[in-house]
């Protein structure tokens, strides 16, 4: 008779080396990390339980191509579903899907982050009658990444493939850290594409880590390597908290060792672009600064910072990229930023430098309204504590959808460099004296219209705006606004969000 | 051959580089004006400028190509 307790050491062993002993597995290995690796990389310790380790042992293959485990990141715990590409490249049978689905139950359940490492081919064809039109079967995979949206952080790091059907997953995680050269997600391969529509692709042009980062929209945090996915995914952790019942952790306010001076960075002329990253630098804690989305749509920046020791949500107008106009995917970018803060209590602080959301017969086409609608709708439903400053231009729609007063901010402060107003001079003399400017003789019209502008220029600075006591509440020297926000923020932490009573808005998109 | 496209709408302001130059990534060879905002438009690979295909006060649109690179 076995000894059965051989038998569990072996069949443990067996499980846990997945397909890391073969002879292909050697030559994928080499850059990568083996998904048991990945795992202890990110935990503290072991994992503090598996489970389902001697899942599709029967079927020969080990783990059923999924590691689920429990365990601690920081001290805090964490649920985590990790792809074995060496056993059957990570691709999806009928207990990686039970595996899969059970942990989702089971992180909602205790209210911790889950963290999905996917490297996986798909779904696998040969067990598609199981797996596919059941009630149980794949698709419950996403339909439980939609009961847990917003409830507990969502998290894919996308170290390899995830096409198909799976690249639904990192569609529906709030945040996808993607691997350079290594992750690709797309619906269809290029051999189906080229199939379907006869169009000749790579796969990384198809559907690699920098496309999506950059063009698609898909990924949030390019990184080179796995173990820079690790320790991103542990940065990003720690704005986090467990689940939205509980607030992100404060930690030690690190202090900012040498602020550059503001007055030197943020140009007086309107037309002038500038960094506001260099801004958001300058009233961040040091080395606090997280990028979410840094190559797509730059001409808004979102990032997570630590001011005073707290995490706060950065939504940023950039001049420096297309005169920091809001544009469709402008608009996407912010406002899924502000859902996922506003989601996990993460107070939020808008820069605005703004001339407006881009207008024309092309971004009319392109549906700007729609998305335009979109941020408002994020910016107006946002209950976290939120601050608004006026750092330069703030003009028109886009006033109202980098949460200008009306959308109700705890707080609207300005720099002194702050220009609201509904347009800027060179319309606005346009359109009021357009009757009048056409009367004159040729040769006086420009000389009329310099001064009227500069007149109007005048009237729309920060000062008027500051006498009128609902426009804004203070007006703060740039090298002040560090102290103004940390203090405005512990003050703000302390209210009660609101909670509106229906099913559901009806967000645009 | 490379180009450099416009980034958004808007009119041709200033064309800063020049034809025959050698240019790096992120240089900038003209600047748009748009929205009332000067937008400069950088490089997104080296090479030399063959052609411009726009003049200063051109009107161009989103992904207009302004000039070819070798």
């Amino acid at each position: 008779m076995t000894n059965v307790y051989d038998k569990l050491d072996k069949k443990q062993a067996w499980a846990k080396a997945g397909g890391r002993n073969s002879p292909r597995a050697a030559k994928w290995l080499e850059g990568r990390m083996f998904v048991r690796d990945r795992i202890q990389a990110l935990l503290d310790g072991e994992p503090e339980f598996e489970d389902g380790l001697l899942a599709g042992s029967e079927k020969d293959v080990p783990a059923d191509a999924v590691v689920t485990v429990i365990g601690s990141v920081l001290g805090r715990k964490v649920a985590i579903i990790a792809n074995d590409f060496t056993t059957k490249a990570g691709t999806w049978g009928y207990q990686t899907f039970l595996k899969i689905t059970r942990f989702q139950e089971l992180a909602l359940q205790l209210k911790i982050p889950l963290i999905y490492l996917v490297d996986s081919a798909g779904a696998r064809i040969d067990e598609q009658k199981q797996c596919f039109l059941g009630r149980r079967a794949w698709g419950n995979i996403w339909f439980n990444q939609v009961k847990i949206s917003g409830a507990i952080p969502q998290i894919c790091v996308l170290f390899g493939p995830s096409p198909a059907g799976a690249a639904y997953i990192p569609g529906l995680c709030e945040t996808v850290i993607m691997v350079d050269k290594q992750a690709t997600a797309y619906l269809g391969s290029p051999r189906m594409v080229h199939m379907a529509i006869g169009e000749e692709i790579s796969e990384e042009d198809l559907g690699g880590a920098r496309m999506h980062c950059a063009v698609s929209g898909l990924g949030d945090i390019l990184v080179k390597s796995d173990a820079e996915a690790i320790e991103v995914t542990k940065r990003y952790l720690a704005f986090m908290p467990q689940s939205y019942l509980e607030r992100p952790a404060v930690v030690a306010d690190t202090g900012k060792a040498s602020p550059p001076d503001l007055r030197e960075v943020i140009p007086v002329n309107e037309k002038l672009p500038f960094d506001m990253k260099i801004v958001i630098d300058a009233i961040a804690d040091d080395d606090s600064v997280l990028e979410h989305k840094a190559l797509f749509a730059k001409e808004i920046v979102t990032s997570f910072v630590r001011i005073g020791g707290m995490g706060v949500g950065v939504v940023a107008n950039n001049s420096k990229f297309k005169g920091g106009v809001l544009f469709n995917d402008s608009s996407d970018k912010a406002a899924r930023f502000i859902w996922l803060c506003n989601a996990f209590s993460i107070p939020l602080l808008f820069l605005q430098d703004i001339s407006g959301y881009m207008i024309g017969s092309s971004a009319e086409k392109a549906g700007i309204i729609r998305h335009g609608a979109k941020l408002l709708s994020a910016v107006c439903e946002a209950t976290v504590p939120r601050i608004t400053v006026l750092v330069r231009k703030a003009y028109g729609g886009g006033y109202l959808g980098m949460a200008g007063a009306p959308t109700q901010p705890d707080a609207m402060l300005a720099l002194p460099t702050a220009m609201p107003a509904l347009v800027g001079p060179e319309t606005a003399i346009n359109a009021i004296h357009f009757n009048h400017i056409q009367a004159l003789p040729e040769a006086e019209r420009a000389a009329f219209v310099a001064k009227k502008r500069e007149e109007y220029a005048e009237d729309i600075d920060v000062f008027t705006a500051a006498a009128d006591p609902f426009a804004v509440e203070a007006v703060v020297h740039p090298n002040e606004l560090r102290k103004e926000l940390i203090q405005r923020f512990r003050a703000y932490s302390l209210k009660t969000p609101v909670v509106y009573e229906k099913r559901n808005p009806i967000h645009p998109v | 051959m490379k180009t450099i496209k416009s980034p958004m709408a808007g009119s041709v302001w200033k064309i800063v580089a020049t034809v025959g130059q050698e240019i790096d990534y992120g240089d900038t060879i003209l600047i748009l004006e748009s929205m009332k905002m000067e937008i400069p438009v950088e490089a997104d690979s080296a090479g030399r400028i063959v052609k411009f295909l726009v003049a200063e006060g051109d009107v161009v649109d989103d992904g207009v190509v302004l000039a070819e690179l070798a």
